[in-house]
Formats: structure tokens, C-alpha cells, sequence
């Protein structure tokens, strides 16, 4: 973290090039001999790439209604006596094809993950910068906003965004609307953890010497400066992005089983096994057990990579 | 000392204070107050009698600073479809949900630390490597899901345990138990275990982490060179250097168990402040949403101020650093 | 509560069902309830599932017998002595369960306070105006005018003890808005059949049996648990193994496996409620822009693409009855005649859309909440659905009753669920005023929609001040047909309603108010 470089890297290598040099490097290298790595990387690119083709791959449109069939209903799976093609996994009661569930449903799960890493990884950095680089008040109000949000547990502060903001949305949103509102709830929490590590690294590079003397001659340091914190931010970083993507699907997951997630006409993972769950008993237990698998899947193989990633970049425990 | 006290305790007001506009914003904006105090037959006439009554109609700032005074003197107001004090109805639940926390946590210290360990010394063999391997199971299964499961195999179809509830509790003064009757105590156990796989995960990694470091230095190296046993070297020397991390980390996880418990406390109908909580946002019962609120964002400050002052305690060194 | 003794494991359709069987004494009930109550003070919140449990430790005056006939409780007897004028003897011997006796003083104050301004229980006594005590033993209640449902409306109001009330600063119903708690919130002193032992809110209130009750108990019990327990599967499963014995709102596609179960029993039938949709009538739908709504052929297009028989076999199981009216047949009022359930039929549906000139269809809000009806969720969805099939487009909006009350009642919402049982009245009058009658003064208060039928008015009207029960019962079957005529409200089913109980009860009787008295157990 204490990289003294004072010229930039400023290659712009053609791809080949680049391709070549990320088989060659060492991150490469520890990935291609961790099984666990391979495989969970395998699984999760099998997970996304089926749960965004699912308008193509997906038997049926969950989300449109005028395609549920009543008369559908609680079929068992294929496998099971009276289970009927094409609803590979069965239907739901109100004849939603389950598998077309899970799709959309990881799909949207995915969506959410992404987006919120995305949103609180630039709020994070644009915060981290801001409160690095101009010091002072800036830095003490956001650091302490930080403080606040950290002294609220994840789940709280999601329950509490989603359900006042659910509340507070026009009708007309609502349906678009509550994916954005689940993404806003859960990044509002996760920047913090980004800014700091880029806010101790731009306090480092502040006060280093380019910096100092291209103040002097009137050019900003700026550009020069994000093109050495990035870097060095980067490893941390990207190991808490991709942990807090588990997460993030984890606690979507858990705000739509308890209600305050999506809602059951545009189902997430955690809304199909919020539904499903009401079955258990009843000897549907296709409805619940499907989704939470998928849903256990996609967790773990997001969990193994990002364990791995920080093992693979922390040269301490090579 | 006395400066990084003061310092460290403004921090902890300062963020007290935040918490509590949050929860003043919900108050004020999740719902309305009065269609929910009302009776559905109230006229307008009478609704708008309540809302001046609750001074819904007073401007935002004194409305602000009242919700402040109030809550200071832990005064949250009263339910709005129980009619009952707030913080008697959340102090009367936080035994539940402590006992609860207290028995994961537990769980997770006598599990969690002998697996790190293990992992930790024989890092190489197969076992550890499916340990570790598995503790990534741990970390990302929703305890909602875990939860179901734990009920449908050891209430539904082994009948061994109970589905939900605290089972018969009894009283110690204001505190109420459920660690002294057996069905209690059979009771805690599914709920204590859904609650504690991840915080299992989380010991087991950090205990391993903190051996492999300890087990690498010099230290260590001295206590092979003489001779020393190796049952001694990994259990007496190198798990004593790196329970202090696993104690700080323990003590700053029990807010946030103490939260995340209402998850559990939901699927297992457990009577704790998180079902209290969660029934709360079903009903919009907004004061106990706050009161809530400002509870557990208490008890975390608390306890992360606590660390901070302990460790500065025992090393003067952290007194001038920046938090 | 548990013991690890008896446990007995039963096979069932390739799972294992297993019982915890209780210690408990053979006259306990656990009973497992979907939700808690909210008070112990029956004034509290005008709350019937709350009044109905209350109703185990407070008594009315009058009170319903086994099958729902008003009978004497704690007034022996009563006549009118002006048509205005009630007077009611009271029961002598009765004692409060802190010893005190029961007097006429005790229902003055017990009447002043629910028909106190700041009560939520004021509109249930719509036609008090005063009471005079005549005697310790006989009290006058006069009416604000002629109203043939008095005695209906006493079966609810539970009474207190004066002295007790006047002693814990109780007289007054609590007022919320005041931040200060009320000691009857806490505390009870009734003279029902089972004294309050314990209350911890969301988790146990127990009550044991009242050994001085005055009247000779029909039931065997001692002692009753109740817990709430608000996830259906939850519930399910702690019923499965033996953990409670007793569900009031057993989910119905559960019932098959519940009634395999060799520990439990089912009992079923259908609620007095009839679920319905009604309409925002109102010139412009939320969203903005004409509303579509206010076209009658709109909304017979919205019931004929409604295919109820399906949602009744599959959504609820077979356990609904489908509904051509407004009110179930039990109810007085009520109408064979119009009791013709619309069949199903999408393209003459998209015919009269078309007619209306809503071909392409539009865009409204469709509101619900989870958990007020049986299966809501679910046939909301299938509703919603078969409507998106004839080109519409509801905006389905999903919540629990207290985040979708404020928008329904507020106009907030294009179309929404309902569900009426003329409870406590047991009579179509009570949908008629205060449902179907424009919004004016206290009538249509349920009118959410903001219709106004003149028609209907006048009917309503003439209705409430008819002494002969025929001619008023006929006034109201006419306001009911106005009602399915314009479709005024769009009548889905009678809910189903399944209680679960273990099998060893001998008599658990089930009413079709859906209200558990467990004073007629016996076990």
C-alpha cells in the first residue's frame, strides 16, 4: 500500500498484449490451480449467463401475467407423477413455471447485486477522494455520515430504507421502482467501507511530492493523483466488492422473505421463497426447495470467488 | 486518557443523534399516524382533531426537537395499535433476544475456535481443506433458509424439537429466562443454531488467520527450537496471541447479531425485540420502529465505544490516533 | 410446555409427522393463533378478532348462544317502554372477578366510556344517546331515534367495573394521542367465564377459569394459552408436532395433511364474509386521466373475464363459495334470487371493452392487501391476471393492511379488496350504510370508492327507521339488486374458514363468524 512509484504506468498495451500479460500474471496463475476458484467461477458464470438469457431460455414469462394459467397450478415436476412439459420444476399455485421463476428471479437477484456494488463503489470512491484530497470538513462530515451509517446493522438500515421508500413512491413507480429502491438501500450502507480504504490512500499520495509541486506550478495534481490511487486501492477494493456482491444478494433475499422486498408479481429468489413457503406443508415442496437451492448456489460460488480473491491477493498468505 | 474518553464519547452522541433524525424521519414519513391511532369510521373532523393533538401540524424542527427530548429520557411515546409504553415493551422482549444472541455466540466460540484452530495447523490436509471449504457453505446459506430447513427436519419429521416460541420461561425479577426450564432450554437451541452458523464461519476464519500469522513468527519458532510440545505450542501459546482479535470481534458482532436475530426470531417466532420489530413495520406501529431503532443503534455504539476505550486501555499507543 | 415422553412418530404420505405431546393438563387449551390481540382494553381499537377474545374475561349484556341467538347474559331481561327507550333488568349475584358486584352503575360507566368522543369503539353503538340508572338493578338506554339492532350491538359491548375504573384513572378510553398508557391495557376485572392470568404482548396471554362465574359452564376447561403465532407455515408445523392444539385460521391448502394427521381434526366451513372488489368511482382514476370505471360495461367486462369457479377450485381449494351478492345467505336481507354467480366469459368481455371504447384497454391500480382475507395474495394475482387477458393492465399493489388501508380508504386506490360479514349486526343493513350508502355524515363510511346511488340512499334510509322486520328486510333486497345490477361492488366469494384442533376435544363447536368461544369447549 505504500507503493513509492512516481511514473505512472501509462501503457496503453494492445489487447493481445494485455490478454497475454493477465495469462502470465500471478492472479492468473494461483486462479487456473484453485479448484475451488475454477469451479466456482464455472458455476457462476453458468448462474448468470442462464438467468440473463432468460427471456430466451425461460419456458414462460413470469412477470406477464396474461401467461399464468390458473388451470396450471401446483403441477409437480416432471420427474412425478403428473408433472407435465414444459414445467421442467413445476408450477407455482398460480400456475408460474418455476424454473422460469428461478431465472428471472436470479436474474433480478444479479441485477440487484451488481447495481448496488456499482452505486456504493462510486459513491465510495468519489467520497473517499473528496474527503482525501480536501481534508477538513468534508472529510469530517462524510466520515462521520460513515460513522452513523456503520453504527446502523446492514439489515436494519435495509428494512427501514426499503419500507419508507417503498412508502414514499407514486403508484405509477411502484413496480419499476422497487428494484431501484432495494439497490439504493443496500448501497446507502456498503460505500463506506470503499471510501475509507480510498480516503487513507489519497491522504498518502496528498501529501507526496508530485502532487506538492504540480500544485505549485498551477496544474491540478488530480488526474495524475486517481491514476496512482486507483491502483493501489484496487486489490481491497475488489476483494469487498465482490464479498459485499454476496452479500448484497443475500440481503435482498432476506428483505423479500420478510416482505419488504419485491413483490410477489415480480418475484426475486427471496419473494419465490417467501411464497413457497406458505407450501411446505402442504406437499408442494417444489415451490420453496428449488429457488432456495439456486439461491444457496449462487451465494456460495460468489462467496468461493471472492474468498479466493483475497487469499490470491494477499501476499501474506501466499 | 481522559481527552480520547471525551473524544470518543462526542463521537458516540454525535452518532446517537443522527441515528435518532433517522428515526424521527420514520416517524414522521412511514404511514399516517393518524389513519392508524383512528378507528376506520372516525369522521375528518375527528382526524384532524388528532393530527393537531400529536402535532403533526407544528413545523419540523420543533417537531424534531421534541422526538429528541423524549427519547432521551427513553421516552418513545406509546404503540400505536398496542397502546403500550414502547420501551417497556421493548425492554420486556430484549431478554428473549439476548439470551438468544448470547447462547448463538456461545455456540459459536466453543465451535468456531477449535475448527479454526485445526484448520490453521493442518492447513495442507484434506480435513481442513473441506472444513474451510464448508465454512464458505456456512458464510453465504440465508439463515432464513437454514432456518426452514432446521424446522421441517428436527420438529416436522424428527418431532425432537420445537418449531417456535421460547417454550416457559421464569422470572428473575425483570428479567425474564428461559435457560431454567427444560422446554425452554430445548426451545433456544434451533433458533441459537440458525443464528450461529455464519458467526461459526466467521470465528473459525479469523481464529485460522490469526494462528497462521502467530504461528509464523519468530515467537513460535523459539518454543519449536526448545522442545516444546506441539499440543502446547498451538493451544497454550499461539490461540492465547490471537484470542484478543476473536474477543473484539466477538463483542462488536453481538449488535449486529442482536439485528440480525430478527430474521431468525421471525422464522422461529422467537418473542424478541426483532419480532416485536418486524410485526412493527407490518403494522406501521412507527414508534416502536424508531424506539427500535434508536435501541440497537445504542446498544452497537455502546459496544464499539467500549472496544475502543478497552483497547486503548491496554494500549496507550491507539489514545492519539486518528479513529 | 414440551416433554421429550410420548413422542410419537406417525408416517405420513413419505414424511416422517411427529408429536411432541404436551403435559399440559387434559383442560388446557394452546391455542395457536394467527395474530395477537392488540389490548386487553376491550375499547381499545375497534378491533373484532380483539373483542372476540375479550369476550372470554368482559360480557355484554346480551350475548350470543350457540347458534347465534341473542340470549340474556348480564342483563336478565328487557322491554322497550318508548320507542326511543330501552329498559334492561340486570343480573343479580353477578361479582367482577376482583370480588366487587355488578350493578347498573357499573353499565353506566361502562356505556359512557365507549360512547365517550375519543373511543374507537364509538360507532359500534351508533344510536346511543343516554343511559339513567333506575335501580342497582335496572338501567334505561335511551336512543337518538327508532333502531330495531340495539340488542346486536350490546353483544359487543363488554362491561367494566366502575369502582375499578374510577380507582386505576380509567374511566376514559386511553387516548393514544396522549402518550399515556391506560391501566385497563394492562389489567382486567371482568365477569366472563376465564380470568386473565398473564399478558406478554406478541408472545402469551393465558387465561385459567373463572370459579365464581355466574352462569353454568358449558365448557370443562382451566386454563387457555394463547400465543400468536403469525407464519402460517410456523403455525402448521407447531400443530403437526403437538406444540399447540388448537389454530383458528388453518391455511387451507394445508387442510388435506392436516386432517391425515391422526392427532388432529378439521373443522370447516364457510365465513359469513363475502369478499369483494369495489371501485374507484371518482372522476379521475389515481394516476390521472377519465375514469374508465365509471362506465358500467367497464365494469361488467371486469366480472365476466373473472373466472371464479377457477379461482374457487384451484386458488381456495374448492373450500369457497362463490358469491352473486353482496351478503352471505345467513344474513337477513339476503336473496336467492341474486345469488347468480356471472360465468366467466372473456370474449364478450373484450366485446363490451371494445363497446366502451377501451379496446387497447388502460392502466389502474389494483390494490390488495396480504393477509386480511384467505388466500388474498393468491387470487389477487389470478384476478389480475385473467384481467391482463382481456387486454387491461392492473398495477398490482400488494401490502400489509396497515400500509393499504390509508391508500384505500384515502381514494388511493382504482380497485380493491373487501370483505363484509354485517358483523356484529348480522343483518345486510350494515352494508347498506356503511358501504353502499353515498358518504355523508356517518353513513358510507366504507364507501371508498365515492359512489352515490339515490336509490340506494332512500332504500337505506327508509330501512333504518322500519320497525317491521319484513318490510325491512325487503327495502334492503332491493337496495342489493340496484347493487349487482350497476355492480356497485363486485361480490367474489364467501371465505372459507378451517380451524384446526387436536383430535381429543369432544366438542369444539365452530361458528360461522369465525370468532372462537371457547366457553362451549369441552375436552
Amino acid at each position: 500500500m505504500t507503493d513509492t512509484r512516481t511514473q505512472p504506468e501509462t501503457t496503453r498495451a494492445p489487447l493481445a498484449a494485455r490478454l497475454a500479460r493477465i495469462a502470465d500474471s500471478d492472479l492468473w496463475w494461483s486462479f487456473k490451480n484453485s479448484k475451488s476458484a475454477v469451479g466456482a467461477a464455472a458455476v457462476l458464470a453458468f448462474v448468470t449467463v442462464t438467468a440473463f438469457l432468460a427471456p430466451v431460455l425461460a419456458p414462460q414469462n413470469p412477470y406477464d401475467l396474461a401467461a399464468l394459467e390458473l388451470w396450471n397450478a401446483e403441477l409437480p415436476p416432471v420427474w412425478m407423477q403428473g408433472g407435465q412439459m414444459p414445467f421442467v420444476l413445476g408450477t407455482d399455485v398460480q400456475g408460474r413455471d418455476i424454473l422460469s421463476g428461478i431465472l428471472y428471479g436470479t436474474r433480478i437477484s444479479i441485477f440487484i447485486g451488481i447495481a448496488s456494488v456499482a452505486v456504493s463503489l462510486a459513491i465510495g470512491l468519489l467520497a473517499g477522494l473528496a474527503a482525501g484530497y480536501y481534508g477538513g470538513w468534508i472529510d469530517n462530515v462524510l466520515m462521520r455520515i460513515g460513522d452513523v451509517l456503520l453504527s446502523i446493522p446492514i439489515i436494519l438500515a435495509a428494512i427501514l430504507v426499503s419500507s419508507v421508500a417503498q412508502a414514499l413512491l407514486p403508484p405509477e413507480l411502484r413496480e419499476a421502482g422497487i428494484a431501484a429502491v432495494l439497490v439504493l438501500a443496500i448501497a446507502l450502507y456498503s460505500w463506506v467501507q470503499y471510501a475509507r480504504v480510498v480516503r487513507a490512500q489519497t491522504m498518502v499520495e496528498r501529501r507526496k511530492e508530485y502532487v506538492q509541486a504540480s500544485r505549485l506550478v498551477g496544474t491540478p495534481g488530480r488526474r495524475l493523483m486517481l491514476k496512482h490511487i486507483l491502483p493501489n486501492t484496487l486489490t481491497p477494493v475488489f476483494v469487498a466488492a465482490t464479498l459485499n456482491f454476496g452479500l448484497a444478494i443475500l440481503i435482498e433475499a432476506t428483505l423479500s422473505f420478510l416482505g419488504v422486498g419485491m413483490p410477489p408479481n415480480q418475484p426475486s429468489l427471496g419473494t419465490l421463497i417467501r411464497v413457497g413457503n406458505q407450501y411446505l406443508f402442504s406437499g408442494s415442496w417444489w415451490i420453496v426447495l428449488f429457488p432456495s437451492v439456486q439461491l444457496c448456489i449462487l451465494v456460495v460460488a460468489v462467496n468461493m470467488l471472492g474468498d479466493w480473491l483475497r487469499d490470491a491477493l494477499n501476499p501474506k498468505l501466499r | 486518557m481522559l481527552a480520547f474518553l471525551i473524544k470518543r464519547t462526542a463521537n458516540a452522541i454525535f452518532v446517537m443523534l443522527s441515528v435518532s433524525f433517522i428515526a424521527f424521519m420514520i416517524f414522521r414519513f412511514v404511514g399516517d399516524p393518524v389513519e392508524l391511532m383512528l378507528n376506520e369510521q372516525a369522521t375528518q373532523a375527528q382526524r384532524d382533531a388528532l393530527r393537531a393533538k400529536l402535532g403533526l401540524d407544528d413545523p419540523f424542527i420543533v417537531q424534531f426537537t421534541t422526538f429528541v427530548k423524549n427519547a432521551a429520557q427513553g421516552d418513545f411515546g406509546i404503540s400505536f395499535r398496542n397502546q403500550q409504553d414502547v420501551l417497556a415493551m421493548i425492554a420486556e422482549r430484549f431478554p428473549a433476544t439476548f439470551e438468544l444472541v448470547i447462547v448463538a455466540t456461545l455456540i459459536s466460540l466453543v465451535v468456531g475456535i477449535p475448527l479454526g484452530v485445526i484448520t490453521a495447523i493442518h492447513r495442507q490436509r484434506w480435513y481442513a481443506e473441506t472444513l474451510q471449504f464448508t465454512s464458505i457453505i456456512g458464510i453465504s446459506l440465508p439463515s432464513f433458509v437454514v432456518g426452514i430447513g432446521l424446522i421441517l427436519i428436527f420438529s416436522v419429521w424428527l418431532g425432537w424439537l420445537p418449531a417456535f416460541g421460547r417454550g416457559e420461561t421464569v422470572d428473575l425479577g425483570w428479567w425474564s429466562t428461559g435457560l431454567l426450564t427444560p422446554s425452554g432450554r430445548l426451545s433456544i437451541i434451533l433458533p441459537a443454531l440458525s443464528l450461529s452458523l455464519f458467526q461459526i464461519t466467521l470465528v473459525m476464519r479469523l481464529v485460522r488467520a490469526e494462528m497462521l500469522e502467530v504461528l509464523r513468527t519468530d515467537f513460535i519458532k523459539f518454543a519449536r527450537a526448545r522442545g516444546i510440545p506441539a499440543r502446547t505450542i498451538h493451544f497454550r501459546h499461539a490461540l492465547h496471541n490471537c484470542l484478543m482479535p476473536v474477543v473484539t470481534m466477538t463483542a462488536m458482532q453481538i449488535g449486529g447479531l442482536i439485528a440480525f436475530a430478527l430474521v431468525t426470531e421471525t422464522v422461529f417466532q422467537w418473542p424478541g425485540m426483532g419480532l416485536l420489530f418486524i410485526q412493527a413495520v407490518t403494522f406501521v406501529d412507527v414508534p416502536i420502529m424508531a424506539g427500535y431503532l434508536c435501541i440497537v443503534a445504542l446498544i452497537f455504539v455502546t459496544l464499539n465505544a467500549l472496544v475502543d476505550i478497552t483497547y486503548a486501555v491496554i494500549d496507550p499507543r491507539l489514545r492519539g490516533a486518528d479513529k | 410446555m414440551i416433554s421429550k415422553t410420548g413422542l410419537k412418530v406417525a408416517l405420513l404420505g413419505g414424511m416422517a409427522a411427529a408429536t411432541l405431546a404436551g403435559t399440559a393438563s387434559a383442560e388446557t387449551v394452546r391455542w395457536g393463533a394467527p395474530r395477537d390481540i392488540v389490548s386487553l382494553d376491550p375499547y381499545s381499537y375497534g378491533d373484532s378478532y380483539t373483542i372476540n377474545f375479550l369476550n372470554h374475561i368482559y360480557e355484554g349484556l346480551v350475548r350470543f348462544d350457540r347458534d347465534l341467538q341473542i340470549e340474556p347474559a348480564l342483563a336478565e331481561s328487557w322491554e322497550i317502554i318508548s320507542p326511543t327507550t330501552w329498559r334492561f333488568s340486570l343480573r343479580k349475584g353477578v361479582k367482577f372477578h376482583n370480588g366487587s358486584d355488578f350493578t347498573a352503575e357499573d353499565v353506566l360507566a361502562s356505556l359512557t366510556r365507549v360512547s365517550d368522543e375519543s373511543s374507537p369503539l364509538k360507532g359500534n353503538l351508533p344510536a346511543y344517546k343516554s343511559a339513567t340508572v333506575v335501580d342497582d338493578h335496572t338501567i334505561d338506554i335511551e336512543l337518538t331515534g327508532a333502531y330495531p339492532l340495539l340488542l346486536n350491538d350490546l353483544t359487543n359491548i363488554h362491561i367494566f367495573d366502575k369502582d375499578w375504573l374510577v380507582e386505576n384513572n380509567a374511566e376514559m378510553p386511553t387516548d393514544v394521542s396522549a402518550g399515556v398508557e391506560g391501566y385497563a391495557t394492562f389489567n382486567t376485572n371482568g365477569t366472563g367465564p376465564f380470568v386473565l392470568e398473564s399478558r406478554t404482548p406478541e408472545a402469551q396471554t393465558v387465561l385459567t377459569v373463572n370459579e365464581g362465574w355466574w352462569d353454568e359452564p358449558q365448557h370443562n376447561l382451566t386454563r387457555i394459552e394463547f400465543q400468536p403465532v403469525t407464519s402460517a407455515a410456523t403455525r402448521v408445523a407447531a400443530l403437526l408436532s403437538g406444540e399447540v392444539d388448537f389454530v383458528d385460521s388453518a391455511p387451507v391448502q394445508d387442510l388435506p395433511r392436516l386432517s391425515a394427521a391422526p392427532n388432529l381434526k378439521v373443522l370447516e366451513r364457510t365465513d359469513l364474509r363475502t369478499v369483494m372488489l369495489g371501485f374507484n368511482r371518482r372522476d379521475e382514476l389515481v394516476a390521472g386521466g377519465e375514469n374508465p370505471l365509471n362506465d358500467l360495461r367497464v365494469r361488467q367486462a371486469m366480472q365476466l373475464a373473472v373466472d371464479m369457479d377457477l379461482i374457487q377450485s384451484r386458488v381456495m381449494r374448492g373450500k369457497s363459495r362463490n358469491a352473486g351478492t353482496l351478503v352471505a345467505p345467513s344474513i337477513p336481507g339476503y336473496s336467492e334470487a341474486l345469488d347468480s354467480v356471472v360465468a366467466a366469459d372473456p370474449d364478450k368481455a373484450r366485446a363490451l371493452l371494445a363497446e366502451a371504447g377501451y379496446e387497447d384497454g388502460f392502466e389502474f391500480d389494483f390494490v390488495c392487501t396480504n393477509e386480511s382475507y384467505v388466500n388474498e395474495e393468491q387470487f389477487c394475482q389470478a384476478i389480475a391476471s385473467m384481467w391482463s387477458r382481456i387486454g387491461l393492465s392492473p398495477r398490482l399493489d400488494i401490502g400489509p393492511t396497515a400500509k393499504q388501508t390509508p391508500k384505500r380508504a384515502g381514494g388511493k386506490a382504482d380497485v380493491y379488496t373487501i370483505g363484509w360479514a354485517t358483523l356484529p349486526m348480522l343483518d345486510t343493513y350494515s352494508i347498506l350504510v356503511q358501504m353502499l350508502h353515498s358518504k355523508e355524515g356517518n353513513s358510507g363510511v366504507f364507501n371508498w370508492g365515492n359512489w352515490s346511488y339515490p336509490e340506494i340512499d332512500k332504500l337505506t334510509q327508509a330501512a333504518s327507521v322500519e320497525l317491521d322486520r319484513e318490510k325491512r328486510l325487503s327495502m334492503e333486497t332491493e337496495a342489493l339488486r340496484i347493487a349487482k345490477e350497476e355492480i356497485v361492488m363486485m361480490p367474489l366469494h364467501q371465505q372459507p374458514m378451517a380451524w384446526a384442533v387436536s383430535a381429543d376435544f369432544e366438542d369444539f363447536p365452530q361458528f360461522p363468524d369465525n370468532k372462537p368461544r371457547m366457553w362451549f369447549v369441552t375436552r
